[in-house]
């Protein structure tokens, strides 16, 4: 282990995890506020609602999230009417392109995670709101989703762990992440073991701050469905 | 359409298909040793398939298979050179496969720890109480109804495995979306032709899906469901 090489790349590391964190940050929010609605679509009884969504989530969630980022990065710039347009400027930029292809992913898995828990919505209560009257809107809001979001947190976490461990695929569109750093490490140095090593306990240390969050967050939010001590 | 690539498309296809194949098998069966080693009476067995399943499921894909690729050719120069012969260069379709194996055997570890723990133990005592060998019980008792309880995992891990070989063309396989990379080069065609990549890949994961699906009903022909 060469320890010198490490020390002069920490600052380069340092760089690079604010980038993932930017970058996971970026997608999770956008995924997330997306899948909201499409999930409500999704967990519709009418077709017209539900199949556009399914249609979505099928091909995001059956294909490599690598060839959606060259899709969205390498392959719109073949037609002429996307680079003439004002989208342009951010569709011919990596960290947005990125951040878009890991937004579209995020929201297809989260989608679906939120449509399975708003039909595992226990029947009971949805009856008894509409006894009461209530509108659909606060039905939604008051009823559903709060119960559904919930009922997610654990699936989501994972989601949330899988996607962190996506974003090292940004480096391969020149964006300088923590996988990023490790290469740039590698070429300038040829020290792989070092160079991907660090990283890699980068992304443990990360990883393991993600499942002590969600485990706190599940024993706050799933607190009523913890076995009783 | 596709400007007579077709054909070397569909060569790169197969051999995704050979990596993930290939990669499947590895995991199957480190994900069984590892599943035994996490439920064995020994802790130095199950603090060391926890180890693995730990480091492996909290590192990215990408990053392990760039350690394993690169630090393995380093390491096997070495090797090499110590023993006077000379250096010689790992085959991208080796490390991709071996690199894919390794990770997802991690996956399928926790499957199967999950499936072995799912039969009922008092079938596994029945067993050993008419004298049968562990071999036999596993053989005869907990293999068959692990299968039934393993699928639904089986399934997720071999989709997400499907979708990570796509990460081999970056240590220079061969594979589908290199072939891509190359037609779109030469055509300046992108969209065209990781379009077709993207359709080819989801037509391998849809019929994974559906034959997955008829399997499981297969295999959980005689579990009772209760009709609420």
């Amino acid at each position: 282990m060469n320890f010198s090489a490490i020390a002069e790349s920490l600052p380069m590391y340092w760089d690079g995890l604010l980038t993932t964190l930017e970058l996971l940050a970026m997608a999770l929010l956008l995924g997330l506020l997306a899948a909201v609605p499409l999930g409500v679509m999704r967990a519709s009884s009418r077709r017209w609602l539900s199949a556009p969504v399914w249609f979505y989530t099928w091909v995001f969630r059956g294909t490599p999230l690598l060839v959606q980022l060259f899709i969205v990065y390498y392959g719109l710039a073949q037609f002429d009417a996307v680079r003439a347009s004002w989208l342009w400027p951010w569709l011919s930029n990596a960290w947005f392109c990125a951040v878009l292809a890991f937004a579209l992913n995020t929201c297809a898995y989260t989608t679906e995670m939120l449509a399975g828990a708003i039909r595992a919505t226990p029947h009971g209560e949805v009856e008894a709101a509409r006894a009461f009257g209530m509108p659909w809107a606060t039905l939604m809001r008051r009823i559903v989703l709060p119960s559904a979001l919930r009922r997610c947190l654990p699936a989501y976490s994972n989601e949330v762990i899988m996607m962190l461990h996506a974003t090292s695929i940004a480096s391969v569109v020149t964006l300088l992440d923590l996988t990023g750093a490790a290469r740039e490490m590698n070429s300038r140095f040829y020290l792989p073991f070092e160079a991907f090593i660090t990283a890699a306990l980068f992304y443990l240390a990360l990883t393991f701050v993600l499942v002590a969050a969600f485990r706190g967050a599940e024993a706050r939010w799933l607190a009523h469905l913890q076995p009783r001590r | 359409m596709l400007q007579g690539y077709g054909a070397s498309l569909l060569q790169g296809a197969a051999l995704t298909l050979a990596v993930a194949l290939g990669s499947l098998l590895l995991a199957l069966v480190l994900g069984l040793v590892g599943a035994v080693a996490k439920l064995s009476r020994v802790t130095f067995w199950r603090r060391a398939a926890t180890v693995y399943t730990t480091v492996i499921r909290g590192v990215p894909d990408l990053v392990l298979m760039m350690l394993i690729f690169y630090g393995g050719q380093i390491a096997l120069n070495a090797a090499l050179a110590a023993i006077g012969r000379d250096s010689i260069d790992i085959d991208p379709f080796a490390a991709g496969t071996a690199t894919l194996g390794f990770i997802f055997g991690a996956y399928f570890t926790e499957t199967f720890r999950g499936a072995m723990l799912a039969v009922p133990a008092g079938q596994i005592e029945a067993g050993r109480a008419f004298g049968m060998s562990p071999w036999l019980v596993f053989r005869r008792v907990t293999a068959p109804q692990m299968l039934r309880f393993a699928i639904p995992s089986f399934t997720n891990n071999w989709l997400v495995l499907v979708k990570s070989t796509a990460l081999v063309s970056l240590i220079g396989l061969n594979d589908m979306l290199q072939k891509a990379q190359q037609a779109a080069g030469a055509t300046r065609q992108p969209f065209t032709f990781y379009l077709a990549v993207g359709a080819l890949y989801l037509a391998v994961t849809t019929a994974s899906v559906l034959a997955l699906r008829a399997l499981e009903q297969r295999v959980s022909r005689g579990a009772k469901v209760a009709a609420l």
